[in-house]
């Protein structure tokens, strides 16, 4: 992995987000969907970012791809791909970045094809409109490209509506399209939430296998950090519209910095678990975007929080080496982290006792970040 | 349980993989499929519907043949309806119907029966119009408002609501004295005029929320031209809900047409129309309501089984009434 990633070194900045924000107007007040976010990211390599629902990892690709999110938007800061800032372009020269250079992979590929329109004709529309080239070189082309995705029998297929192809065939569809026109960076938006398990591990490795072809960049956006974990070589964690916390992959795995990273961590299944464990969840909901709660957004679910916390807004800081960021006050895995810990389980914090409840439980567990924050208690 | 056919495990695990042979992955879901499909409700279509298609068939079949009944050297009694002569000796006003008057004579001593049959043609024509228009134009301008929003759909749809609020009957009159006839090509013009702001309203409503569908988003993130997206990727899916609604809207228009011909604003006399029919037969009624009875019947029958039909046709296309 660590070979992957000194490759990558090489390669040019392909995408530079600097502190991009997203608000949405409401009559309610303004939604900070994204607030403040920075990142970039280098040709051919994956970034996952990840969050749970309502923290703005959609919104984040969507504000990036410049895509429809309604009227009553207000975006700022700078997006730059291959020093184009990409926000200040009119639609017209948007147009020929769509689906040339940069395009993506919906959620739900139930609805991300239209459900009138033969799957053939999708593809070839799409490559004839873009590439400029006949009728049966477009249809031989995009043979070629449902080939590619691993549809099995696809002169067949070519006919076939939407409906007629399951979740995982039409997902694959949509990547076929998506890939069509060798597009430089890949914007893949919960590309697996709505199949199932079996499906999802091999679309996950067809879109890999495909990124790593075309050397392009990916952004993989997902609530779920085993599907990042081990195809993404960096990765973002959001809460609440901001990175909380950005390492590489292998880094961020075996070195938790963030109390949420861990929590998310914490809460995939295992299979080495006792039977009847309960799965351990965060404690409480995603904050209001609206009034967020003041000082650190995650302090309310927070095991750790302290007055500090609730009071002042940690940013973004660097941990052992530069390529390690993260935004908290009592990082775990330090002596204060764990005195913070002793601290709220004494005074009883609800989320405190029931993230100890699940350790208890977890002893077992193999990232060393809950071993080294939990072992006192 | 532990003797579960293993094929049956393979056969779902390479479902999706490329080697999985044709034969296996084929065989058998195929015959569940057809069973679900014949449950479903709204797929097969009910004997109300089949014989309301068999009488629509039967009226526009009979207003087409007795339209171009000359070209094809009159094989069947439907002489020219607006002149009292013809192939079976003179009749006289209002009689029984016989062998030689089907349905009888009208108070001119016209056959009921061939002006009933060419009665047909007015309703037809003035329907297929209308909804030509509704859906074409209607369905058109009520996608494009319904994507680009904002001030342009605003004011697009306060002009349909104008037309909307506009009375039909003094429009037609306007129309009338403007046009100095009333011919069936005006009266046509009128009515699928005012049939517009129906569909641009259904139209509008279905586009908002297909517009915010994922494959329209992902038509834009590959580069689709707006104009693309609009007629390429929205108004396909806008187009069953539109058709389903126009057979239950050509019912409505035949009605408004045997209004309007029962008023005498219709199509110029002596031309038959089921509704001037009525209103011609309405003053001898005391003595014979069978010229009355006659175009009643068919008006009633026509707009009924285009009710069945089209009803039939909403609930396969699954259209939501709340989009009117």
């Amino acid at each position: 992995m660590e070979s992957r990633g000194t490759v990558g070194r090489v390669d040019r900045k392909i995408l530079v987000v600097e502190d991009l924000k997203t608000h949405f107007k409401l009559p309610a007040g303004m939604v900070k969907a994204v607030d403040g976010v920075s990142f970039d990211l280098k040709q051919g390599q994956t970034l996952g970012v990840v969050g749970e629902s309502g923290s703005g990892k959609t919104v984040l690709s969507r504000t990036i791809m410049r895509l429809t999110l309604g009227n009553n938007v207000h975006t700022s800061g700078r997006v730059s791909f291959e020093d184009r800032d990409i926000l200040s372009l009119s639609n017209k020269e948007m147009q020929k970045i769509w689906g040339l250079e940069m395009a993506m992979v919906f959620q739900d590929p139930m609805t991300s094809l239209n459900p009138v329109v033969k799957i053939g004709r999708q593809v070839t529309e799409h490559v004839r409109k873009h590439l400029n080239v006949s009728k049966s070189e477009a249809k031989a082309t995009a043979l070629q490209l449902l080939k590619g995705v691993r549809i099995p029998e696809a002169e067949a297929r070519f006919n076939a509506y939407p409906h007629q192809l399951s979740g995982g065939m039409r997902q694959r569809v949509s990547i076929a399209i998506a890939l069509a026109c060798g597009p430089k960076i890949l914007f893949a938006d919960e590309p697996t939430t709505a199949l199932d398990v079996t499906v999802q591990h091999q679309i996950l490795n067809l879109l890999n296998l495909q990124q790593q072809e075309r050397h392009m960049a990916m952004i993989l956006v997902t609530h779920d950090l085993g599907v990042v974990a081990g195809r993404t070589n960096d990765i973002a964690v959001m809460y609440a519209g901001k990175i909380v916390e950005k390492a590489p992959t292998w880094m961020l795995f075996s070195r938790v910095q963030h109390p949420y990273t861990e929590a998310l961590l914490r809460s995939i299944p295992r299979t080495n678990q006792k039977n009847h464990t309960r799965l351990s969840a965060i404690a409480g909901r995603p904050p209001d975007l609206i009034n967020p709660p003041q000082g650190c957004k995650f302090s309310p679910r927070c095991p750790y929080a302290q007055d500090k916390c609730r009071e002042e807004e940690p940013t973004l800081q660097a941990a052992q080496s530069d390529e390690h960021q993260f935004a908290c006050w009592y990082p775990v895995g330090t002596p204060e982290n764990k005195e913070a810990f002793e601290k709220n389980l004494a005074a009883q914090l609800p989320q405190t006792l029931a993230f100890a409840e699940g350790k208890v439980v977890d002893e077992s567990v193999i990232d060393n970040a809950v071993a080294l924050s939990g072992g006192g208690s | 349980m532990s003797t579960t056919d293993p094929s049956v495990q393979e056969l779902e695990l390479t479902d999706e993989t490329p080697a999985a042979p044709r034969k296996m992955s084929r065989q058998s879901p195929k015959p569940r499929r057809t069973a679900k499909a014949a449950k479903r409700p709204g797929k097969k279509m009910p004997i109300t519907a089949k014989l309301a298609l068999f009488w629509l068939s039967l009226v526009v079949f009979g207003a087409i043949y007795a339209k171009f009944d000359n070209l094809l050297g009159q094989r069947l009694p439907l002489q020219d309806p607006r002149y009292q002569g013809n192939l079976f000796g003179t009749a006289s006003r209002t009689e029984t119907p016989s062998t030689a008057h089907f349905l009888g004579t009208d108070v001119l001593s016209r056959d009921s029966f061939a002006r009933l049959v060419h009665g047909g043609w007015v309703s037809l024509i003035v329907a297929m119009s209308a909804v030509t228009f509704g859906v074409v134009f209607g369905g058109l301008i009520g996608t494009f408002a319904g994507y680009v929003k904002g001030r342009t759909e605003r004011v697009i749809m306060a002009l349909i609501d104008v037309i909307l609020a506009f009375p039909a009957l003094v429009l037609l009159l306007a129309m009338v004295s403007i046009f100095q006839v009333r011919s069936l090509t005006v009266i046509s013009l009128v009515i699928g005029l005012l049939a517009i702001p129906a569909y641009t309203r259904i139209a509008r409503a279905n586009t908002l929320a297909l517009a915010n569908r994922e494959f329209v988003h992902a038509a834009q993130a590959i580069g689709t031209k707006r104009f693309t997206i609009m007629f390429r990727e929205i108004f396909p899916n806008v187009l069953p809900t539109l058709l389903a609604y126009a057979l239950v809207n050509a019912a409505a228009i035949i009605v408004i047409e045997g209004t309007l011909s029962f008023l005498g604003l219709s199509v110029q006399l002596p031309e038959p129309t089921w509704g001037n029919m009525i209103n011609e037969g309405r003053s001898e009624i005391r003595q014979t309501i069978l010229p009355v009875l006659w175009p009643s019947l068919a008006l009633t029958l026509t707009v009924l089984s285009l009710n069945q039909v089209g009803d039939w046709l909403q609930g396969r296309a699954e259209v939501r009434s709340a989009a009117l």
